[in-house]
């Protein structure tokens, strides 16, 4: 014929969109840093390998046209009209608005307040990050994923088609049919075997219950049964199992990291806040570069305690402070569990700074002769305002003999992490 | 996955020819594809069906959103409301809540067409006939789009209208190009000429005559604007005090301020036209809706089953596609929770498909109603309901008592006065013609949109701009009336009324800036 062209677009580039919606993510820049701060609340600090789902009140992003309001009269035409003839009056529902039964004057869609949408990983960080002023190379680098590979991941219950696992699927809903139907198929069974029962054995003398009533009551119930079992879906849409993929890193060995912090009654959720972003920061560059790396937390106020991420982060102390514990239980555990032969140790140190006098000196000898020699790097910031108290000074001699695995820093807020940060970046990249 | 599907087809297949089907598995190729097109366009040819040339183009999931996101658009300027359509899909995609077969056909010549490639064959065969051959002999044959729109002027047009709002973003900023787009988009749907023929857009043509409109503009405004603080004589004066300008109202709101807004940048006003130009294009789709996805859904639905009947097609691939061809036309009654107001598919696909039956075997009840065509040639009454309608009208002149029957229809009455709703007609004898009147006009455009229009600038004064709305039925405009107002302004640069006024009276009114409320009003 000749009057058709066919043409395979499909190497043609798939990301036009990418524009307009790197537009979207730019013009609503602060609902969705906020949905990233929450998030971060939520999330484990080693929970960082996905996107986040941000919600937008949808009157924000609403493009407003004239339309028309509520009130005043009008008229629509319905399909599937039952039991009404011209005349009948329907009382309006209430509470529901204007909408029931005219609903075609609403074009304002299906009156969702939320308007929710997916930002990937990368996205994810970049938000995550933007107030910590990271410059873009250090932010790349956090983000590459050079040396990355895929693999299976299990399954999921939601994804692409194409990513639809048939027999999985099938399997599912074989499942379901066998749980659903099987109690009512060993009832079948069971009245079948009656059935047949009543059939063989001859007339016996009930008149008030004879064997036909008791064979077509038998009959019927199996019938219902049967047409029970027959609404069953074959497939339903919970049976659907899509193949999940993740990027996994390729590198070297292992790491632990400790993550040593004060929670004693001085250290507001500020503080905390700050603190573990610093410590998802040091994750993300340790996830780079290790295959495997434990997390290891460790909080104190007067004496220390190695703890879940939910009761460091998120429980409160009061009373004071002696820091050296949390040094030596850290010693502790390093000896116990993580030789340096086969671990390349990292520990950062979260603190205001507050420290019992006495203590300080006995933490910058402990530091100095019974941690550096062991780890790769520590960290210690120090997230307050004001003046520095022993512990600072103490620690700034440990600096002045052992400035390659030791960093110290002050933090007032969270767009100073990032320097701090960086000091432990320079040099892993040099 | 999760449409449902229910009644089974209408008229079963009439008895097919000896069986050699062009395939038996549901993989496709290109090959294939091309063997389909040849067969679905010898079967269209034998109905009469003339369509631009078709480019037919297979494509992936993802830039199936991606077309999707530009509102048909196949090349589009860059624009955040583009990127929020785009998550929106992307979202509703990756639940499975949503299938990416249908829709995406152009208005262009050669008419282009989306497959994509995870169809299975009988689905590319039914994108083929509904888009290839239903639409495209629509876009061709229907008078609204001969009159609106160029098709072969079109992709060029959107490639300078891309261009130049990127060259603008470079010299002007994102932001700022972002602005006049966002008040332009506000006011689109009051971008267009209903009555009037607008020249056909052309890229060529544009370009040549841009520096020649913007001297020419220019010069215009200048005359406009200076009158005003010269004239202070007497007489005449007074005479002009009470003309309007315009002096007539003006319904195409961004072409008046294109025109005539004092403060508009050159390129400020060349964005607001390549808007109110892609608003007139999209203009007779939106009146149009019903009788294009009717005759496109009637011909896929036709033609296929011309191809069982020649034998060209399994029992398997019919099944699948009569399955896909019932869940389109599926109209769930106004009761189920799966209602949002009438099927346009349905509808038309009824229509088109009753008047045939009324062309072939026409009733008594039909020869009453349709005396002119029950009884005649059903191919050529078709495209003669095809050519020369659009909804409104297509609906008031072809919809059979037959099909207010089969759809049960009825209407009711919401009046903000009366305590309860009322059913003013429904489908028998006596409420046909009325039914028939209400649901036409639920699709003119002027009735299902606030009718709005530019009253009067004022001239010798504040350069306001004041917009006149004359209700419907009383129904007063809605609460975001004040947001569009607030686009309007930032357009026309200073301040802003909109008076609703009644048979006289003034029930509504909104300004931008807003007005204090003990302020007088002065006019």
């Amino acid at each position: 014929m000749g009057m058709t062209h066919i043409v395979d677009r499909r190497l043609n580039g798939k990301n036009k969109s990418a524009v307009n919606r790197e537009r979207f993510l730019r013009r609503y820049r602060q609902h969705i840093k906020k949905a990233v701060a929450d998030a971060v609340q939520r999330r484990s600090i080693t929970d960082i390998e996905r996107g986040e789902s941000v919600s937008i009140p949808s009157r924000d992003i609403q493009e407003p046209v004239f339309h028309h309001g509520r009130g005043g009269r009008r008229e629509v035409v319905h399909p599937g009209n039952r039991e009404y003839v011209a005349g009948d009056s329907i009382p309006r529902p209430q509470g529901g608005g204007a909408g029931g039964g005219g609903g075609q004057a609403s074009p304002d869609g299906e009156g969702m307040d939320e308007f929710a949408f997916q930002i990937t990983q990368e996205e994810f960080l970049d938000f995550l990050f933007d107030d910590l002023e990271l410059p873009n190379l250090a932010r790349k680098k956090l983000k590459d994923t050079e040396t990355f590979k895929y693999v299976r991941a299990g399954y999921s219950t939601q994804g692409v088609p194409a990513r639809l696992d048939v027999v999985r699927s099938l399997r599912g809903a074989h499942a379901r049919r066998l749980s659903l139907g099987g109690a009512r198929r060993r009832k079948i069974r069971d009245l079948e075997q009656q059935l047949a029962e009543l059939k063989a054995s001859p007339q016996e003398q009930d008149p008030a219950f004879s064997v036909e009533d008791q064979i077509e009551a038998l009959e019927e119930e199996i019938l219902r049964l049967k047409n029970n079992l027959r609404r069953i879906p074959f497939i339903d849409d919970i049976d659907l199992r899509f193949r999940q993929h993740q990027k996994q890193p390729q590198p070297a060995t292992s790491a632990v990291m400790f993550c040593l912090m004060d929670v004693s009654g001085s250290m507001t959720q500020m503080h905390k806040d700050i603190a573990k972003r610093f410590f998802i920061l040091l994750y993300l560059f340790l996830k780079k570069n290790y295959k495997k790396i434990d997390v290891v937390f460790i909080r104190h106020h007067t004496s220390a305690k190695e703890v879940d991420e939910e009761e460091f982060f998120y429980s409160r102390e009061t009373g004071g402070t002696i820091v050296s514990s949390a040094l030596k239980l850290m010693k502790k555990i390093v000896d116990a569990r993580y030789p340096p032969s086969e671990w390349n140790i990292y520990a950062a140190q979260a603190s205001d700074g507050d420290n019992w006098n006495d203590d300080s000196p006995i933490c910058g000898k402990l530091l100095k002769n019974g941690i550096l020699p062991l780890v790769q790097y520590f960290a210690y910031v120090e997230i307050t305002p004001q003046d520095h108290q022993m512990l600072w000074y103490e620690y700034e001699k440990v600096m002045a003999e052992a400035s390659n695995s030791f960093a110290m820093q002050q933090i007032a807020d969270a767009s100073e992490i990032y320097p701090v940060f960086r000091q432990l970046f320079e040099r892993k990249a040099a | 996955m999760s449409e449902s599907i229910e009644q089974p087809p209408k008229t079963p297949p009439s008895k097919p020819a000896a069986r050699e089907p062009i395939s038996t598995g549901s993989e496709w190729t290109f090959d294939l594809i091309a063997r389909y097109d040849e067969e679905i366009a010898k079967c269209a040819k034998e109905f009469g069906l003339d369509t631009y040339p078709n480019q037919v183009e297979v494509i992936s999931a993802e830039q199936m959103m991606d077309a999707y996101s530009s509102v048909g658009m196949p090349v589009g300027y860059n624009h955040w409301s583009f990127g929020k359509q785009f998550l929106n899909t992307a979202k509703s995609y990756q639940r499975g809540q949503m299938g990416l077969a249908y829709e995406i056909v152009i208005n262009s010549n050669p008419c282009i067409a989306y497959l994509m490639e995870e169809n299975t064959l009988p689905m590319q065969a039914l994108v083929i006939a509904h888009a290839c051959y239903g639409h495209n002999s629509f876009f061709k044959g229907n008078y609204l789009f001969r009159t609106w729109t160029d098709a072969s002027a079109i992709i060029d047009y959107l490639v300078f209208a891309r261009n130049y709002v990127a060259q603008c973003e470079e010299r002007h900023g994102v932001d700022a190009v972002e602005e006049i787009l966002d008040s332009c988009h506000a006011l689109m749907n009051y971008g267009v000429d209903r009555y009037k023929r607008p020249a056909p857009i052309s890229a060529a043509e544009e370009q040549r005559r841009q520096k020649e409109r913007e001297e020419y503009l220019q010069r215009q405004l200048n005359d406009l604007w200076r009158t005003i603080p010269r004239s202070q004589d007497g007489d005449e004066e007074k005479n002009r005090r009470k003309l309007r300008y315009p002096e007539e109202p003006h319904e195409n709101l961004l072409y008046f301020i294109e025109k005539n807004a004092p403060l508009l940048e050159t390129w400020q006003r060349e964005i607001i036209r390549i808007v109110r130009k892609i608003a007139q294009y999209f203009y007779p789709q939106r009146q149009t809706q019903v009788m294009n996805e009717g005759w496109a859904s009637f011909w896929h639905y036709t033609l296929l089953n011309r191809l069982y009947e020649k034998g060209l097609v399994t029992d398997g691939f019919m099944m699948e596609f009569l399955q896909s061809h019932t869940a389109v036309i599926y109209q769930p009654p106004f009761n189920s929770p799966w209602y949002s107001g009438i099927n346009p598919y349905t509808l038309g696909f009824s229509i088109y498909t009753d008047l045939r039956r009324i062309c072939e075997n026409p009733t008594d009840e039909d020869r009453a109603w349709f005396p002119d065509f029950a009884g005649t040639d059903w191919v050529e009454t078709l495209h003669f309901a095809m050519k020369n309608f659009k909804d409104e009208s297509f609906i008031q002149q072809f919809l059979s008592p037959k099909v207010m029957r089969d759809l049960k229809l009825f209407a009711i009455e919401d009046d903000d006065q009366a305590d309860a709703y009322k059913v003013t007609a429904i489908h028998d004898e006596p409420g046909y013609r009325q039914l028939r009147e209400k649901l036409a006009r639920q699709y003119n455009l002027s009735y299902r949109e606030p009718n709005i229009q530019v009253w009067n600038v004022d001239l010798r004064g504040d350069r306001s701009l004041t917009l006149r709305h004359v209700p419907i039925d009383r129904i007063p405009l809605a609460e975001d009336t004040e947001e569009v107002l607030r686009h309007t302004h930032r357009l026309w640069g200073f301040d802003v009324h909109l008076e609703s006024v009644d048979d006289g009276k003034l029930v509504q009114e909104f300004h931008c800036p807003p007005r204090d409320m003990d302020e007088e009003r002065d006019t």
